[in-house]
């Protein structure tokens, strides 16, 4: 019984700790990602942010997170580029390999990816993605959105 | 407590957390048996993936796969409807579209948002999950200015923002490949594994494409997507009107047994009901000279 009692204490920290982690740290969950002086897309970007990098969280402000990265740096980014899960790159190996869970984990390049979409077009080889991959080539940067705004005399409410 | 009844209190432990669908709850307990050498690892493998099995939902799709999704989805699309290869337009399109994603509730996505012109006349417009949106010419020409055409465009990203189209994937599909992907995680897949994998990365854009296409999202969805544009219509600081004034517009426009919108949507009159209490009353056409001419200069080869 002091056996299974160990145990029981042990998956409850185990649990505690997770939970504890996970509230400080998330990761990023979008190809790339950029850190701003304030929460909102025209203001500067102090930082580049990749897939799958850890940041801790500072601060929160109507739907942007402040956090700072593992070099240090701090900026601003939308929650919606944030995962509390940890994002894994090399499925296969220390945090897979033990077994957390789904739930706590995401796994980077698993599932639906590069190979599945391969092979998926080898097997409809009438699939035309030329207009897929042109499309992703039209990018605006907050820049030009503030221009254009500008230029359209378009003003919101809160004034950005 | 004998080992034997032990083993009988974990296994209902095991069961009741299978069936509330607790996947922690169910990773303790088999912890807890392993431990105690009550079961098996490979038996505890076998229940983890039950319990897990259970929790999946769109939810549980990364932002990295939804990217991949809706590149087939969009590549679809495009087998039927083709591109308008008309630069001017496109930039346009991209320029008032990312910049009203921007305000949305979902800015970030994988791949971020892209806007296309299709060349088709139908009243019609797909948001491939993850943000690449595919807009009829036909439904661009049923906007007369820069605000109504910020309507069409954030209702479809409000069906983004909403994972619409993920949530059109058959639940049972979803939970089968979700599980493979989890229970294969720990090392490369096979090429029997990868086939099976696109087996049901394709029966799941078929079931977005029938969505998209055919069945349309449920009445809800779209009234919702209408709540969305109008939100993201104030933010960015659009009349909210001109949602209202498009759907009028449209509904002059509408043949309830055309194809389209007329098929996949409630009609421009229900939406209209729906949408404006929130939008308020419709948007005065000529309310907003600065855009004018760079509304008509891009839509003038459409």
């Amino acid at each position: 019984m002091a056996r299974i009692r160990i145990c029981v204490v042990a998956a409850v920290l185990l649990a505690a700790t997770v939970a504890l982690a996970v509230a400080g740290v998330m990761s990023i969950q979008v190809r790339t990602g950029k850190l701003r002086t304030r929460p909102s897309f025209l203001g500067q970007v102090t930082a580049s942010v990749g897939y799958g990098d850890r940041v801790t969280v500072l601060d929160e402000k109507s739907g942007w997170i402040q956090v700072r990265t593992g070099n240090g740096q701090t900026g601003w980014i939308h929650n919606s580029a944030l995962t509390e899960k940890k994002v894994v790159l090399n499925a296969g190996q220390g945090d897979v390999a033990t077994g957390a869970s789904g739930s706590e984990l995401a796994l980077a390049g698993k599932g639906f990816n590069d190979e599945v979409e391969a092979e998926f077009r080898s097997e409809n080889p009438d699939l035309d993605y030329t207009w897929v991959d042109r499309m992703e080539t039209f990018r605006l940067t907050p820049e030009q959105a503030r221009r254009f705004l500008a230029t359209g005399k378009i003003a919101s409410p809160g004034g950005e | 407590m004998t080992r034997h009844e032990f083993g009988r209190g974990v296994l209902c432990a095991l069961a009741l957390s299978a069936l509330i669908g607790c996947g922690t709850v169910t990773k303790i307990g088999t912890q807890i048996g392993q431990g105690s050498g009550v079961i098996t690892e490979q038996q505890a493998t076998s229940i983890n993936k039950t319990g897990a099995a259970l929790e999946k939902t769109f939810a549980d799709i990364t932002p990295e796969q939804e990217y991949y999704i809706g590149r087939a989805v969009a590549a679809t699309i495009l087998e039927t409807y083709p591109p308008l290869d008309d630069p001017a337009a496109n930039d346009y399109l991209n320029e008032l579209g990312q910049t009203l994603a921007m305000a949305s509730d979902r800015p970030e996505t994988f791949g971020g948002y892209h806007f296309l012109l299709l060349d088709s006349d139908q009243i019609n417009a797909f948001a491939a999950p993850g943000g690449l949106i595919l807009v009829c010419k036909g439904l661009v020409s049923c906007c007369r200015n820069e605000d109504e055409l910020a309507a069409v465009l954030a209702h479809e990203i409000g069906h983004v923002q909403d994972k619409d189209g993920l949530k059109a994937i058959k639940k049972s599909r979803l939970t089968s490949a979700l599980t493979t992907i989890g229970v294969e995680a720990g090392r490369n897949l096979g090429s029997a594994k990868v086939k099976d994998l696109t087996e049901q990365f394709a029966g799941g854009i078929q079931d977005i494409i029938h969505t998209l296409v055919t069945s349309g999202y449920a009445r809800g969805q779209e009234y919702q997507a209408d709540a969305v544009s109008v939100e993201i219509l104030g933010r960015v600081g659009y009349h909210t009107g001109a949602m209202v004034s498009m759907l009028e517009e449209m509904n002059r426009r509408w043949d309830p047994h055309g194809p389209g919108f007329a098929r996949t949507h409630p009609s421009p009159r229900d939406r209209i009901e729906h949408v404006a209490p929130v939008a308020g009353p419709a948007a005065d056409r000529q309310s907003r000279p600065a855009t004018r001419d760079r509304f008509a200069a891009a839509m003038s080869g459409i």
